[in-house]
């Protein structure tokens, strides 16, 4: 028998390429991907074919143009698509820095699967849904501990939604105390996400933004120069999206505090800090995390998530309705919160992913979480230093502050000895079965990378990921052409853009494309 | 600090002592508490978290919390009537399989290369929810209905440089609730008066209200309270009249069987996905639309992505990517980054693709009927109840129906308690949302209850009326 | 047929290589030469025409003689007419002349190759009338007008021609000091502007907005200011593209190199000098509304002339509002904003941070240092 010799350094890949058709393309007339029930004779004879009873004008006339599938070939489809979707829990997933897609333990997946959880409606009688109730406020529980604040919502469904939940709750707080027209500013950094300028700005605060002094971390006389009485709040991450933290931020806090304004911590960081440092210690007022990053439940491209949004006790009264309460006998839903926004989201939020997170968490505990924080970390760090091997790439601002969970690396030395950025760089790790992501625009960093390794891989998919890129930057300067064609393993070609920004001729659906590319 | 953590852990590959040891020496680092060496010891916590202790085994983990999650009774065991914004339909098993597939489940944010499945699901779920509503455009999700209808009228109120809105008085109260908070400040939301016999919108109240100042008109189809509003034509009209857009918030179950609102002059119409695909999840599984038509001056309007299909270099290939990405509308650069774009609810719009897929318009146009039929009787036969007025709205409802109890001497509360011994829930009490209608219920019938169900809930709904 | 005006300068470049900064004036180029200096502007310039190949068939190009644009036209294989004939050492005096013709003749596009010294005769011939793209060809490239390779260069003006979606800006076009910069200091000064085509596409993730083009963040910082014009005080309005934004929104004419008054709404004084203004605003309330200009950040001085002590005196430092698009921030690489009024006690006054309008509703602190 041969022996099978592997001995790529990089991985041989292709991604599945199945060229499938547009939706619209499949089946023919009178297929019928699935039956639906029939009303019972006896109601037939009591109420007729009900079509009858529509309103004039209001029965559907304009034709429904929905494709007619049978079931097995609209399987094929989805199933065909999703090979060609490169999910976290398939690939080594470093490069979506910022995201943190570490992995998405199964078994959470299905107990969130459950009908005991599916099958709930959310009005019903909270006698009957003691134990999601449960889990959520255990869950809360747990954050407090995690955070150091004192009450949890987990009604916002997103990082925008919690921060926007966050900065709403500002308002309400200054409005009550009269100050609403005398602090109508926020101050975030540049390298805090831009939701956090945005979702403020949303709620009609003017935005006051502060760079990063030469070591990579806030300004602290800036900062201080933006503070004043027209403070509403400071919102900011920390680490920031370079992976570098601001040893000082409570300083910045307590120049807030002082001023009269109120401290959010936006925690979409937060997964090299479990049991490290906290948000009440460095003087916030408020926090959230996203429990689609940090707390390990998937991602869905792109969601359903949750932003669990924390407060100290005397802003409890602020946070949107209801709450999951408990009695000393049963849990309930407590819809009377003095001074609350009102509601970000409809019912409580996203409760399966909730009971997710809460998952996650009873599986680690406290030592898990401590362990998860440290080898997210030291993942980090020594991905790090084996990447810097390869002269090119750098560490923006100094190279011996230590990041923590992630770092946003700049290849500006490659850019100009190639003409290559780092799209192109992106396109070409796709053939690899990886991902890469440049940084938020604009690009402060020039010909940034930014790359999170999360506690999820292990020594050798960081050995892996590391070769990959080396590689690559190396094809670079001795083999343009692959990447210039890249990518060539992947499901796609390079897709012709042009038409994106031309009202005359993007197609947003499938009916506007056969409009515009219809022939006469 | 004692030095603390756990070993071996199945999701932490790099937790064992030895790969630890070699990653350190490689790092020139002596333990794992020389990381974070930027964090200075004041802001340390310095001590173990106290968090419950974690479950030694996977086996221990799933027992606890299946053990948690048995103290819930679902819509499944107990008979359900309940909707108000969360309705309970059939999921097809294909939605279920497409939805849990890893490579769906836990993608985010790959190019359209490496991700081309993930684009060509969300471009055909939006264009499967265009021809669903005779329209042009659809966003890749939003949150929910709420967070559609208030985006919806921020693009409005961007497009038309103006800082009112009019919404419908038998609205959620919930959901006006989300679309007032992120209205605040900037756009004025107030309430239209509405005919008590039919529930429909009160004409000449709009025409009052309706000045320059306002940016959009709000109305839904189905109502909340589940009526039709039958003069949309007109109301569209006041509302281009007066310059402002006309929005419709619909639910998309019925749209196999009622005309869309493109048809009475809707320029945005939102809605919430749910119907089409998912579960209830406890509210988790609300997704919520925005549609426009392809004009330039509503896609720009945008905060959403919109995916858009083009050519690749390679003849016969389908790629995708962002329309408009830019969305510069010069008009309209006073509101600083048009709300903002984030992790949302795109696997419950493939999922929607995939159950309109299956459904094709045959399914949809049965699904209506069927809806349609079921709570006509069951109208029907609570009308034959003493005291009991099977709908209370004049006119036709589809799907939710306003259930008057006043005649019953009974309270809703008391009612939904005995229903709730019989295991029925019974429909949301609307006593303080709608005071003047007194002691009404908002009841749900959808496909997913054969008439043994309904005929069940009239004579538990007799027997405790008659008591 | 499209009509498009190529200018080349054959000696730009060549005093770069030699270690030489630059080629103005006769005893610099000839010590280039003797050095060994090749001309490096030819070979950039096929470089940047072979990317209108494909449109060969619909283009047109309007040049020079010999070196000076026809060798390279036809080098690179495009159709052209000889329009200005120079003799055997080009000068500046060349390219304007050329440039005024090409202009005469309706090009929608002229490019040429060269550095800030041909940019300046280019400005002085045709201003904002017909749109420019540079070929980097030269050593002192601190006018923005410039693609950043040939081959970029060529692509942008393949895009343009092609009818792609371009926006037109306002480029600073920056006058050096000659001398200071052989001896190692950068002194820049705004001289002008030109309109240059500009394509700015993000490519990659797509996961958070992109923040406005620089058009559109000018646009929305204007309507921010516009929006919050107080009543009754004057505003003077420094030179630049940004403030020039403002006066746009405003629907009055702006001297870009200059400082113009408004009150109210209206234009009071257009172009004013320091007596001027000091005449005019007496004591009342005004507002100073200023962007950096020429490179390297500087607000005040090298050319504001009429921003004197004086009137800055007047108008105190917490009347003086700074507006600047994000993507000018980002191009001083952390450096502080400057400020050079000519008084030291006055420069130390009015440094510190500021809060610089970068969008409506929307500042950042940045440093001012005198």
């Amino acid at each position: 028998m041969k022996r099978i010799i592997r001995k790529n350094r990089v991985r041989s890949f292709h991604q599945a390429r199945w060229n499938e058709p547009i939706i619209f393309e499949l089946g023919s007339a009178g297929e019928r991907g699935i039956l639906v029930p029939k009303a019972e004779e006896e109601i037939v004879e009591k109420v007729g074919n009900g079509f009858d009873s529509i309103p004039a004008g209001m029965r559907r006339s304009v034709p429904l143009k929905l494709p007619e599938i049978n079931q097995k070939r609209v399987l094929m489809h989805y199933l065909r698509l999703s090979q060609e979707t490169l999910g976290g829990n398939i690939n080594i997933e470093i490069g979506q820095g910022t995201c943190t897609v570490k992995y998405n333990p199964v078994v959470n997946d299905k107990l969130a699967a459950s009908e005991k959880m599916s099958e709930l409606h959310p009005l019903q009688d909270t006698s009957t849904t003691q134990g999601i109730l449960e889990i959520i406020h255990r869950t809360d529980l747990m954050m407090r501990e995690i955070s150091g604040m004192d009450h949890f919502s987990f009604q916002a469904a997103g990082g925008s939604q919690a921060t926007m939940t966050m900065a709403s709750i500002v308002r309400m707080y200054h409005r009550l105390r009269g100050e609403e027209e005398q602090r109508d500013e926020i101050i975030t950094t540049v390298y805090s996400h831009p939701s956090d300028a945005a979702a403020p700005a949303l709620k009609g605060y003017k935005i006051i933004t502060i760079m990063a002094d030469e070591n990579g971390r806030p300004d602290y006389e800036a900062f201080k120069a933006a503070v004043s009485e027209r403070t509403a709040a400071f919102v900011v991450a920390n680490p920031e999206d370079t992976g570098i933290f601001n040893p000082r931020i409570k300083e910045f806090t307590d120049l807030v505090t002082k001023a009269g304004g109120l401290n959010c911590y936006d925690q979409a960081n937060a997964n090299g800090l479990y049991g490290i440092a906290r948000a009440r210690e460095a003087g916030f007022h408020m926090c959230y995390f996203n429990l689609h990053k940090s707390f390990g439940t998937p991602h869905g491209c792109g969601g359903p998530g949750s932003g669990a949004v924390g407060v100290i006790s005397e802003l409890r009264d602020f946070l949107p309705k209801p709450l999951v309460e408990f009695d000393g006998e049963k849990y309930f839903l407590d819809y009377d919160i003095k001074n609350s926004i009102g509601k970000v989201r409809a019912f409580i939020g996203t409760p399966q992913v909730v009971l997710k997170a809460y998952s996650w968490i009873m599986s680690l505990g406290a030592e898990g979480l401590y362990e998860v924080a440290k080898v997210a970390s030291l993942n980090n760090v020594y991905l790090i230093k084996r990447l810097l091997e390869y002269k090119g790439l750098e560490l923006p601002y100094r190279e011996d502050v230590q990041r923590i969970e992630q770092a946003r690396y700049t290849m500006e030395k490659i850019a100009k000895d190639t003409g290559f950025s780092s799209g192109d760089i992106a396109r070409r790790v796709m053939d690899f079965g990886m991902h890469i992501w440049s940084s938020h625009h604009p690009f402060y960093i020039p010909d940034p990378l930014t790359l999170e390794p999360t506690e999820t891989p292990s020594m050798e998919d960081l050995e892996e990921y590391v070769e990959t890129l080396h590689h690559i930057l190396g094809e670079a300067y001795n083999n343009p052409e692959i990447i210039k064609s890249a990518p060539n393993n992947s499901t796609i070609h390079m897709v012709d853009e042009s038409s994106m920004d031309d009202p005359d001729q993007w197609c947003p659906t499938w009916r506007v494309y056969q409009e515009k590319t219809k022939v006469e | 600090m004692k030095v603390y953590g756990f070993k071996n852990h199945p999701y932490i590959p790099n937790s064992g002592p030895e790969v630890q040891k070699k990653m350190l020496d490689y790092l020139g680092l002596k333990s794992l508490e020389d990381l974070h060496a930027e964090i200075p010891e004041e802001l340390k916590l310095n001590r173990p978290l106290d968090l419950p202790k974690p479950y030694g085994s996977e086996y221990e983990l799933r027992r606890a919390v299946e053990k948690l999650l048995s103290k819930n009774m679902t819509a499944k065991e107990y008979l359900n009537f309940l909707g108000a914004g969360c309705w309970q339909h059939y999921v097809p098993a294909i939605c279920d399989e497409v939805n849990s597939r890893s490579e769906f489940l836990t993608a985010y944010a790959g190019e359209p290369y490496n991700d081309h499945g993930r684009f060509q699901t969300l471009f055909e779920y939006e264009s499967l929810v265009a021809e669903l509503l005779d329209m042009e455009v659809v966003n890749v999700p939003t949150f929910d209905w709420g967070q559609a209808a208030a985006t919806s009228i921020r693009m409005a109120s961007r497009m038309t440089g103006r800082g009112g809105a009019l919404v419908v008085g038998t609205i959620d109260p919930d959901r006006s609730m989300i679309i007032e908070n992120y209205c605040d400040p900037g756009v004025k939301i107030s309430k239209l008066a509405y005919d008590e016999k039919t529930g429909m919108m009160d004409l000449e109240d709009l025409k009052v209200k309706l000045s320059s100042n306002i940016a959009a008109v709000y109305f839904e189809n189905p109502s909340f309270l589940g009526f039709l509003e039958t003069k949309g034509s007109e109301i569209s009209r006041l509302a281009h009249e007066a310059g402002a857009v006309s929005i419709v918030g619909v639910d998309p179950s019925s749209l196999g069987v009622i005309e869309p609102p493109s048809a009475y002059g809707a320029d945005i119409i939102c809605g919430d996905l749910q119907p089409l695909g998912m579960h209830m999840n406890y509210g988790g599984g609300q997704s919520g639309f925005i549609s426009t038509r392809n004009e330039e001056r509503f896609v720009m309007e945008f905060p959403s992505r919109l995916f858009g299909v083009a050519p690749t270099i390679v003849e016969g290939e389908y790629g995708f990517g962002d329309v408009a990405y830019e969305r510069t509308s010069f008009g309209n650069l006073r509101e600083k980054g048009k709300e903002y774009v984030g992790t949302q609810t795109a696997l419950l719009g493939i999922t929607a693709g995939v159950y309109l897929s299956t459904m094709g318009p045959k399914g949809m146009e049965e699904l209506g009927q069927n809806i349609i039929q079921k709570s006509q009787y069951t109208i029907k036969e609570l009308s034959e109840l003493k005291g009991v007025v099977g709908s209370r709205l004049e006119g036709f409802s589809f799907k939710e129906f306003v259930v008057d109890f006043n005649g019953t001497g009974k309270t809703v509360e008391e009612i939904n308690e005995a229903l709730l011994q019989k295991g029925i829930f019974g429909g949301k009490d609307l006593s303080k949302a709608f005071p003047e209608m007194g002691q009404c219920a908002l009841y749900c019938v959808t496909e997913v209850h054969m008439k043994e169900d309904i005929d069940r809930l009239v004579s538990a709904i007799k027997e405790i009326v008659e008591e | 047929m499209m009509k498009i005006g190529l200018i080349v300068n054959p000696i730009a470049g060549m005093g770069g290589r030699v270690g030489l900064k630059g080629t103005d004036g006769e005893d610099t180029l000839i010590r280039a030469i003797q050095m060994g200096a090749i001309s490096e502007a030819p070979e950039k310039t096929i470089k940047a025409l072979q990317q209108l190949l494909p449109i060969k068939e619909q283009l047109l190009v309007f040049t020079c003689s010999g070196d000076m644009g026809e060798n390279e036209t036809v080098q690179a294989g495009l159709y052209y007419e000889v329009v200005y004939i120079s003799g055997r050492n080009t000068t500046s005096d060349d390219t304007v002349l050329a440039a005024s013709s090409m202009k005469e003749l309706g090009i929608s596009l002229l490019i040429f190759a060269g550095g800030d010294g041909t940019a300046r005769d280019i400005y002085r011939a045709i201003g904002q009338e017909v749109p420019v793209i540079g070929i980097p060809a030269g050593v002192k490239i601190h006018s923005p007008v410039y693609g950043n390779t040939p081959k970029a260069a060529g692509k942008l003006a393949a895009e343009f021609l092609s009818g792609r979606q371009v926006q037109l800006v306002d480029e600073e076009v920056i006058d050096i000091d000659e001398e200071a910069y052989r001896n190692d200091v950068v002194m820049t000064q705004l001289y002008g502007y030109l309109k240059v085509p500009v394509i700015d596409k993000w490519i990659q993730n797509k996961k958070a907005p992109t923040p406005l083009s620089d058009k559109a963040s000018q646009m929305s910082i204007a309507l921010d200011i516009a929006d919050n014009i107080v009543k009754d005080i004057f505003y003077l309005i420094g030179p630049g593209s940004t403030t020039k934004a403002l006066m746009d929104v405003l629907k009055l004419k702006k001297t870009l190199l200059g400082v113009d008054i408004i009150r109210n709404r209206e234009l009071v004084k257009a172009d004013c000098n320091e007596d001027e203004i000091l005449r005019i605003i007496g004591d009342s309330e005004t507002e100073l509304i200023i962007t950096p200009t020429g490179g390297q950040g500087y607000l005040l001085g090298r050319g504001n002339q009429q921003l004197s002590p004086k009137v800055l005196g007047k108008i105190g430092k917490r009347n003086i509002t700074i507006i600047a698009t994000e993507g000018k921030l980002i191009q001083l690489n952390g450096n502080p904003l400057r400020v050079y009024t000519g008084d030291e006690g006055l420069d130390k006054e009015l440094s510190g941070y500021y809060k610089v309008r970068i969008g409506y509703g929307m500042s950042r602190m940045y440093k001012v240092e005198g």
